[in-house]
């Protein structure tokens, strides 16, 4: 699909390159409220969408926005909404009820200093397990992470794609460093776009939560063509009503749940350079991967052979990838703006192949290439 | 007057009704169908959304495209469904606990921003699903699961809060005068703007029980007694006012409507866009 957004090479931040991948992939709702250090994205869309025919509205609360983009979608819109920590965790109940629903939804989380209120203008990678894990009971969630402007386009195109793909949330987790970097990117003429697939029956034999192979079933739109369909968070059968069969339960929770499991290699992205002939590896994503990839390179000058392995998608976890490189390195660094959140998950998928060493940093400060590169050094000594 | 195919917009195949015995919930159900039915709304075109709560059970029973959210959030929801597509009537159903309490910011900001959505408000004065705790609308002095003593606090002016929130209807019957009642609601849904009717419905299970109020019967009975029909309001002894519930339409102003102003909005960028 042709982007529309024919420009030359531009100056522009991560959030305002996640805007214009919005608007690539498709979307016509977003629904948002004030947050630093997302609102750039609000604002962006709020411009360009009337001016497309699309909606922009601010809500009264980010619960609201969250609510909102679930009815949009409901009547086959794709829909976005961004927000920061303390936004995302307002979100969370709605989150679940679009995990139990399946309903197609972006939301984009540019992260700053937590817990609580913590640092509204500076980056943090804290929000990588409650992007998993926010919302109660066993869910499903996709999770991409991108670490450039460039990528912020890319990434958000994409969880555009799998969201209508799968019929299920995403989170696009920007952090403060993506998202108000500027720098020069050259916008794609043409992107890849999805459409959720349409209903393959006629209204009286639609099942709106049909148990298909492909654990995704076919969605109709709320208005149109007469299938007139129940939505409900409650636990339900095939035809979306309640039901309290356990047996009925136990499917539905289990397809739910199934669905990054059984497309987890169209869903899993990640780069990796230097890896082949590595014998130390760093994992990094999001804005720290720019400096891991910068202190990879310099260490590479000075002849240690160490790679970077970079997730795009966080979650699902690229745990196969992670234990295979474990197996091959000696060590895996993991530096990130936390207290280890994602190096319990790169130590529980070396499953002992290798030893983890986690690198945290929650004090409000960017990662430095030159921190990675020391942790590099000394590993790479003590080998 | 023509009778009502009820069974057209009912899921039958859902009933039993989840309501107990002596609860209103029904009758707006059916009122609800009367209004439908008497405009001539295709099926097709009306989206119902709830929240939690025994009114909000309503959207499984009708034969629409409905949608049983969030404890709250209703017309959250309903407002991305609207302003997609502002062709649908989008019929909100919820009580006095998820409207005025959790869904209380929603609730003014949606009768603020003017949006063309019709809200079904059963008030029962308790949140009856969770098993009778006090709402913001049980009475001062009423009991409930959580005010074994009595409640201390004021109950909630609803059609008072709508009004001042700028809705453009805002109007309240109770299940003990149905006729009246799908008359109101048949305006509320014509309403181009926010519209809310208050309907009054008993639940005798948990609220009626535990106030020694008796049966539903009883309770529909002390409705059609204490009610007030707005004309009268001024004329009748400020003692028996206390306990007056008034009904009527309060509110029914012609003013922008939210989707109808954003519209106009982008086929004014568009002008200006082809005019260069």
């Amino acid at each position: 699909m042709s982007t529309g957004l024919v420009t030359p090479v531009r100056v522009m931040s991560g959030n305002e390159a996640c805007a214009l991948g919005a608007i690539a992939a498709g979307i016509r709702f977003f629904a948002g409220y004030p947050i630093t250090p997302s609102s750039e994205i609000a604002e962006e869309l709020a411009e360009r969408l009337p001016l497309q025919g699309g909606v922009f509205i601010q809500m009264e609360d980010e619960i609201a926005a969250m609510g909102a983009i679930i009815g949009a979608s409901l009547t086959g819109a794709k829909v976005m909404t961004a927000t920061s920590g303390p936004g995302f965790s307002l979100k969370q109940e709605n989150i679940g009820f679009a995990c139990m629903a399946e309903v197609p939804c972006v939301v984009v989380n540019v992260q700053r200093g937590g817990p609580s209120t913590g640092l509204p203008t500076m980056p943090a990678q804290g929000d990588v397990m409650q992007a998993r894990w926010g919302t109660h009971g066993d869910h499903d969630i996709i999770a991409v992470a991108p670490f450039s402007v460039a990528e912020s386009f890319d990434l958000t195109v994409r969880a555009f794609n799998l969201a209508e793909k799968y019929r299920t949330p995403v989170i696009v987790l920007l952090d403060e460093t993506v998202g108000h970097t500027t720098e020069k990117v050259r916008l794609p003429e043409t992107v890849e776009t999805v459409d959720r697939i349409g209903p393959d029956a006629p209204p009286d034999k639609y099942l709106p939560y049909r148990h298909a192979e492909s654990g995704v079933p076919p969605m109709a739109s709320f208005g149109t063509g007469g299938y007139r369909f129940h939505v409900t968070g409650l636990a339900h059968d095939e035809t979306g009503f309640p039901t309290n069969n356990p047996v009925e339960i136990d499917k539905l929770n289990r397809r739910i749940n199934a669905k990054t499991t059984l497309h987890r290699d169209d869903i899993v992205d990640f780069d990796a350079i230097h890896c082949d002939d590595a014998e130390l590896a760093v994992f990094a994503y999001g804005s720290t991967a720019r400096s891991a990839r910068q202190a990879v390179l310099e260490a590479r000058g000075k002849g240690i052979p160490v790679g970077l392995f970079r997730p795009k998608t966080l979650w699902p976890f690229p745990d196969r990838e992670v234990r295979e490189l474990g197996e091959r390195v000696e060590v895996i660094i993991v530096p990130e703006m936390n207290l280890g959140q994602m190096a319990h998950e790169v130590e529980w998928a070396a499953r002992g192949g290798c030893r983890t060493v986690p690198f945290g940093r929650v004090d409000g400060q960017q990662i430095r290439p030159t921190q990675i590169l020391e942790l590099i050094e000394k590993e790479a000594r003590s080998r | 007057m023509e009778r009502t195919d009820y069974d057209k917009y009912l899921r039958l195949e859902k009933f039993p009704l989840i309501w107990c015995p002596g609860c209103g919930d029904g009758i707006v159900l059916k009122a609800i169908l009367r209004a439908v039915d008497r405009l001539g709304i295709d099926q097709n075109d009306v989206c119902m959304v709830s929240g939690i709560g025994c009114s909000s059970r309503t959207p499984g029973y009708v034969d629409f495209n409905t949608l049983h959210t969030t404890h709250g959030r209703a017309l959250t929801f309903a407002t991305g469904v609207k302003m997609v597509r502002p062709d649908l009537h989008v019929i909100v159903v919820t009580g006095d606990g998820d409207a005025t309490a959790i869904g209380g910011n929603h609730f003014i900001h949606a009768a603020r921003r003017n949006i063309d959505i019709t809200v079904l408000l059963y008030n029962n004065w308790i949140y009856g699903m969770t098993g009778g705790q006090a709402s913001p609308a049980t009475p001062m002095g009423k009991k409930a699961s959580t005010a074994p003593f009595g409640t201390m606090e004021h109950g909630f002016d609803i059609v008072a809060l709508a009004a001042g929130a700028g809705a453009s209807f805002v109007a309240r019957e109770t299940v003990a005068k149905p006729i009246l009642l799908d008359r109101l609601i048949e305006r509320a849904i014509l309403k181009k703007g926010f519209s809310l009717v208050e309907v009054m419905t008993p639940c005798p299970t948990t609220y009626g029980r535990r106030n020694k109020e008796g049966d539903g019967a009883a309770m529909t009975e002390y409705l059609k007694v204490h009610s007030v029909p707005m004309a009268r309001a001024d004329k009748i002894p400020e003692e028996e006012m206390e306990s007056a519930i008034v009904t009527g339409v309060f509110v029914d102003d012609d003013k922008p409507e939210y989707t109808a102003e954003y519209a106009r909005m982008v086929e004014r960028l568009r002008e200006s866009k082809v005019a260069g």
